[in-house]
Formats: structure tokens, C-alpha cells, sequence
């Protein structure tokens, strides 16, 4: 997903009876349903395991950017142009929600960014696929936010306190960004044969990247199984990949397209669709930094943050010399 | 150099008549900069008619672990709540 394959440090799960006083209280008012919220005692792992994964979701967001960002300047009407221009900002706003969940679990925004930087945190491997043409940037917001949002709405339930606060403003303007996109794709299919066949090969190559989102089965994961106790994850990704498949062909049909796995059918018995198994290794090449633009995804957020230093100081010493001014005036003034 | 710049907290008046709410926080060098960037980060969408920000370490909080104590005089009073008095129904509504 946004946050793919968290590690919880976990061993085992274990039971209420074999936690120490503090940590079984702690488990009891998860199951109760109870919010934790910063400053209140929690396991270690708890702890660790949220920074990865909110970092994690707070990276894709900034991220996510990218991809889109290089089609502002080739919208095709000043309409589309400015949809889009208010889309990428609110990723840039999404990112920053989660920054500030993360940091008050104890991490400074200076050690996310370095982690980022580094490529010792990651970022979900759909984002290091490139925008081809316009219906790209259609076939985004129709699944990549369309996945997002499978994973965010449940999300909104976790039990800590300030990343479930994120994820409900962050859900509420997802639905813009997936219906932007969708209207898109409508528009141009139905257009000329050569848009048509521009929106159906933006799903073709989106498709399985799409699924890919939200990380291989973790039916057998210790972490995953962590992370459902910690009520920091909700659904497995089979179950979360199910329902995303469901509600999408239906929507692909409508725009008359056809969705590229030939093992795609309707299964009357479990009342959704079977469907075909994404290529994992090429997924675990991309998370590994393999994919087509993780280089240049990697590349544009350090050259950023570099350019920027001249102006963040900047900024730094103006607020510094007008704090001293006040000062002296004030001592003045006595 | 490059020092972090300092967090504060984002309190928004939603609309007339009701109270600043925390909605968040975020990183900026002085509290123009923070007004600017609060209205960008957490009024995109008409969330807001006024906005207040305040450095975070200038923020006192309660400690969670005192709990307890700091909140146990209000419970013990139930008398503070109307509905510890029976009125009899012939008096009719006070």
C-alpha cells in the first residue's frame, strides 16, 4: 500500500498473559477500542513500528508528487491544469498531516527526510513507474488513489490517536483525486480511436502496479499478525487487493476497457472475482531500487531539500534578526 | 547551519460563533510564516475563518500518568450535575 511491508520487530504475538503489567494494560485499552495518544506510555515496537509506517505513508505523499507534477506543465486545458495543480498540493498537504502524526512519536522531520534521502526508508513502489502520456495521469487517480483509499478508510479506525485523525482529512479529499482522475479517462474514451487507445494502454501498464500496492499475501506475516493486534492494520492485503479488484472492473467495463490478466473472472460462488497473480519479483526489484525511476524519483526529492537549504536559512536568520529587533525595541520602550 | 525550524500547533475558528480547534501542527520559521503555511496546509477547502498558532514548546500539558488525581475531584462531586436532584414530576419542567 502507501506504507508496504511494515516491520514490527516482533518475534510472536504475544498473549495478554505473558505481557508485563504496563503492556497488557496498554493491549486491554486497544481492545476496548480506546485511542492511545502521544504522550501515554507504549510498548517499544508499537512505537517503532508506527514511525516506519506513518514515514513510510508521509513519503509516498511527497513522493507521489512527482509523477504527476510532470504533467502540470502539459495539461491540455487550463482547467485540467489547475484540477491538477490543487491535486498535487493536497499530496503535498497529505505528507505533511503524517510528518507531524510521526513526529510525535519522537523523530524529528530532519531524520525522516534523511532517511528518505538515504534509501533507508521507503516509499510505495508504485510511485517509481513512469507518466507516460495524459491518460496516465487519469489512470493514477482512478487506482493508485482508488487503492489508497482502500487502505486509508480503514485507517481512519487505528488506534493511535493523531494518525487516525490524519487519515480522516486525508480521506476526505481522496475522493476528489480518484473522481478527477476517473473523469479523465470518461472524457477521453470518448474521444478519437487514438485516445482510446492512449486510456487503454495507461491500464495496461497500471494495472498490476496498482495491485502490487498492497504488498504480497501476509496471510503467514508475524507482522502483519502484529500490526492487527496493535490495531495498527485492519485487513490483510488479500482482503484489501479483493475488494479493490472488485469495485475497479466494473468501473473498467463501463469505460469499455479491457483489463489486462487473462485469468480475470467472476466467481458467482464467492461473489467476487478471481483474478491473476501480479509479478512479485518484479515488485521486490522495485522496492529494492530497481524500478524505472527510482533513480529519478530519489534524485528530484535530494536536489529539493539541497536547493532549498539557501532559503530555509534564509528564512532562519530573517525570523532570528526580527525576534532580536523586537527584543531591543522592547527593552527600549522600558 | 540548517537547524529544524521550530513546530507549532494550528488552532482554526471553523466558522463564526464557535471556538479555535486544534486541527494539527506544523514546521515554520516564525509565526507569520506559520499563519501562511497553516492557511496552505489546513484551510485548502474553506475549513476556516480564523486561524491561531502557538510554538509548541510554549504548550504546558498535563502529564497522562496523573490522571488520576488531577481529575478525581470532579468525579467524587456528582452533586455538581443536575440530574442528582429528583424533582417531582407535579413541579413540572426546571
Amino acid at each position: 500500500m502507501y506504507a508496504q511491508m511494515v516491520k514490527t520487530d516482533a518475534a510472536r504475538v504475544k498473549s495478554l498473559d505473558d505481557m508485563a503489567p504496563e503492556e497488557r494494560a496498554f493491549q486491554e485499552r486497544i481492545d476496548a477500542g480506546q485511542k492511545i495518544e502521544p504522550k501515554e506510555w507504549m510498548p517499544e515496537g508499537y512505537r517503532k513500528t508506527l514511525v516506519r509506517q506513518i514515514s513510510q505513508h508521509a513519503h509516498s505523499e511527497i513522493v507521489g508528487q512527482l509523477p504527476e507534477g510532470n504533467w502540470i506543465t502539459r495539461a491540455p486545458t487550463l482547467e485540467r491544469k489547475a484540477i491538477l495543480l490543487a491535486k498535487v498540493q493536497d499530496e503535498a498537504g497529505h505528507g505533511l498531516y503524517l510528518y507531524c502524526a510521526a513526529e510525535t512519536l519522537g523523530i524529528s522531520r530532519d531524520e525522516m527526510y534523511e532517511q528518505l534521502h538515504s534509501g533507508k526508508a521507503k516509499y510505495s513502489s508504485i510511485f517509481n513507474y513512469p507518466t507516460l502520456s495524459w491518460a496516465d495521469i487519469g489512470a493514477i487517480g482512478w487506482l493508485v488513489d482508488g487503492a489508497a483509499i482502500m487502505n486509508q478508510v480503514p485507517l481512519q479506525r487505528c488506534s493511535y490517536g493523531p494518525y487516525a485523525r490524519a487519515m480522516v482529512r486525508i480521506c476526505k479529499e481522496e475522493s476528489f483525486h480518484q473522481r478527477q482522475g476517473f473523469d479523465i479517462l470518461a472524457k477521453m474514451v470518448k474521444g478519437t480511436p487514438a485516445q482510446r487507445a492512449m486510456v487503454q494502454d495507461a491500464l495496461d501498464r497500471w494495472w498490476w502496479p496498482s495491485l502490487m500496492m498492497f504488498g504480497p499475501s501476509d496471510d503467514a506475516s508475524i507482522h502483519s499478525a502484529q500490526s492487527m493486534v496493535w490495531k495498527i492494520k485492519q485487513n490483510s492485503n488479500d482482503e484489501l487487493r479483493q475488494k479493490f479488484v472488485d469495485q475497479t472492473v466494473p468501473q473498467a467495463e463501463y469505460l469499455g476497457l479491457t483489463v489486462p490478466d487473462p485469468d480475470l473472472k467472476w466467481n458467482e460462488k464467492k461473489g467476487g472475482y478471481d483474478f491473476g497473480e501480479p509479478d512479485w519479483k518484479e515488485f521486490f526489484e522495485v522496492i529494492a531500487g530497481n524500478g524505472l525511476c527510482n533513480a529519478e524519483r530519489l534524485g528530484a526529492r535530494r536536489k529539493a531539500w539541497d536547493d532549498g537549504a539557501w532559503f530555509r536559512d534564509g528564512l532562519t536568520v530573517h525570523a532570528e534578526k526580527a525576534s532580536a529587533r523586537r527584543a531591543a525595541k522592547t527593552a527600549a520602550a522600558e | 547551519m540548517s537547524s529544524e525550524w521550530p513546530l507549532w500547533e494550528v488552532f482554526i475558528r471553523g466558522q463564526h460563533g464557535l471556538n479555535h480547534r486544534h486541527v494539527g501542527s506544523l514546521h515554520a520559521p516564525d509565526a507569520e510564516m506559520a499563519i501562511n503555511n497553516a492557511r496552505d496546509v489546513y484551510t485548502r477547502r474553506n475549513e476556516g475563518v480564523s486561524i491561531w498558532v502557538v510554538r509548541s514548546s510554549d504548550i504546558t500539558a498535563s502529564s497522562p500518568s496523573d490522571k488520576g488525581p488531577l481529575f478525581e475531584p470532579s468525579n467524587s462531586k456528582v452533586y455538581r450535575h443536575p440530574t442528582f436532584f429528583d424533582i417531582p414530576d407535579e413541579v413540572g419542567h426546571m
